[in-house]
């Protein structure tokens, strides 16, 4: 009987353990107030709703605490989450992609179960509570503009006094037992243990580094092995990254286009197809540079030479700007400009890439910028004057 | 992260074992392992793998610690270079 049901109930639960309810009467009688005309009218609103609000679609239901009403959320992502995840990677509105700060429940969290602190970045929060089924825990959720845990702790916006502020406002004294808060290690640039003990009793504990390892963590009485305090930053972790690189250079290279076209129209006599065809061509070295710095050097970061992002960066820009000028079979000054170009566009993408990685230090970066700047632009007068000159000397 | 190691001798990372009382937090929180603790004092042990976060010397509690952190990203610093260092600053 039961197998019937689910075969014929239609209403999407089938295979689930969910009660269905029964397939809907061939005839009914209708409402006074059904419509004359048009589709029937959809589900009511939900009790939850609230005018001036909107329910968001991570969240299961609403419960009852000594702080208010909790939104409880689900551990699962839902096709927009994935949607909204993509985007963010994309770099697509990545500074509106946040949710309201505060708290939020997971399970059926009580008195006892932790409180694990994370930004209001949705894709931060998104990689914590996908990781959290079967877990009982709260979600105190900073705000932090928008912005991941790592970021928001060097700008101190994932601080102690947004910390102490959130314990404060979401009553959380009198939601649970205990006095811990548990976070990730990354927020430690910006909240000092010690300090929020003492202003709101709230003592932290460090958590792992990546949302995946909090079940182990939890388990293991909330102590963090070596490997979840340790940082990686793998092929795959790295290429999640590319996409924004990229989207960051695209404004900037509509300037860099025009001024392509524009050098390229320079020349002894003026032809339109010879401006149109040149400009092209060096268009291509540009994008060959910053094909090999945004994305070519960062995936093969290891193992390319030296430490400096500049030097990587003018590798893989040599390399690429040299299989350009094969490829389209260029020869002379103009094959000297392009590679001369994709170079010093690539080691300028490389050297920005620096700001993604877990491991370059600020004074590293400025005492590589400092070199690697000044062979840029040297890089960059050249490519103007072998790619106008050119045409001259010839 | 072995397989990741950047400059070498920039570090503005400094720890006064006078002030150090030991408690940990700084090895505790380093995401590059960079400090040890032995007996009642914590000691760098990796200097270079510093990255200038700022996590161990905003978590000391006795102020043992110090380093200048930063954001280590190219458009940020010539963003300084340019503006000065307490410019508001649109970064990533």
């Amino acid at each position: 009987m039961l197998e019937t049901t689910v075969e014929n109930d239609g209403c999407g639960c089938a295979g689930s353990a969910k009660k269905c309810l029964p397939p809907l009467p061939m005839f009914q009688p209708e409402p006074d107030n059904a419509p004359c005309c048009g589709a029937p009218p959809g589900p009511p609103s939900s009790p939850d709703e609230r005018p001036g609000y909107r329910l968001c679609s991570f969240v299961e239901r609403f419960v009852e605490t000594q702080g208010g009403m909790v939104p409880q959320v689900k551990t699962c992502l839902g096709p927009g989450d994935w949607l909204g995840s993509l985007r963010a990677r994309l770099g697509i509105s990545r500074d509106r992609y946040r949710i309201a700060p505060g708290l939020y429940s997971v399970g059926a969290a009580g008195v006892d179960s932790p409180v694990l602190v994370t930004a209001n970045y949705k894709l931060s929060f998104d990689a914590l509570r996908r990781e959290l089924a079967g877990v009982d825990a709260w979600i105190l959720v900073l705000d932090t503009r928008g912005v991941n845990v790592w970021c928001a702790a060097g700008k101190k916006t994932f601080g102690t006094d947004e910390l102490i502020r959130q314990v404060q406002r979401t009553r959380l004294e009198g939601i649970v037992r205990h006095r811990q808060l548990i976070l990730p290690q990354l927020g430690a640039p910006g909240v000092a243990g010690h300090q929020v003990r003492r202003n709101c009793g709230f003592s932290v504990i460090w958590g792992p580094i990546r949302a995946r390892d909090l079940k182990n963590f939890l388990a293991a009485d909330q102590e963090a092995g070596p490997s979840m305090r340790q940082l990686t930053f793998s092929v795959l972790e790295r290429l999640v990254l590319i996409p924004v690189e990229i989207s960051l250079i695209v404004k900037p290279s509509l300037w860099v286009l025009l001024a392509i076209f524009a050098l390229s129209a320079i020349g002894p006599q003026f032809s339109m197809m010879l401006a149109w065809q040149r400009g092209l061509t060096l268009a291509l070295a540009y994008g060959v540079g910053v094909v090999s710095g945004a994305v070519a050097a960062p995936l093969l970061l290891p193992w390319l030479p030296w430490r400096s992002f500049y030097l990587k960066g003018l590798l893989t820009g040599l390399i690429g700007g040299l299989a350009a000028v094969v490829g389209l079979r260029v020869v002379g000054w103009d094959a000297v400009a392009m590679v001369l170009l994709s170079m010093a566009v690539s080691s300028y993408a490389a050297m920005n890439f620096t700001g993604a990685t877990p491991y370059a230090s600020p004074s590293g970066v400025e005492k590589e910028m400092r070199r690697g700047i000044p062979i840029q632009i040297a890089a960059l007068v050249a490519t103007v004057f072998l790619w106008v000159g050119g045409r001259f000397w010839i | 992260m072995k397989d990741f190691r950047y400059l070498a001798g920039v570090s503005t990372l400094v720890l006064h074992p006078e002030v150090c009382v030991g408690c940990g937090s700084c090895a505790l929180v380093c995401p590059h392992q960079v400090f040890a603790v032995t007996g009642k004092k914590a000691a760098i042990i990796d200097l270079d793998g510093c990255m200038e976060c700022g996590a161990c010397a905003l978590n000391c509690p006795v102020d043992a610690i110090s380093v200048t952190p930063g954001v280590g990203c190219a458009s940020y610093i010539i963003q300084t270079w340019i503006k000065g260092k307490d410019a508001d600053i649109q970064c990533c």
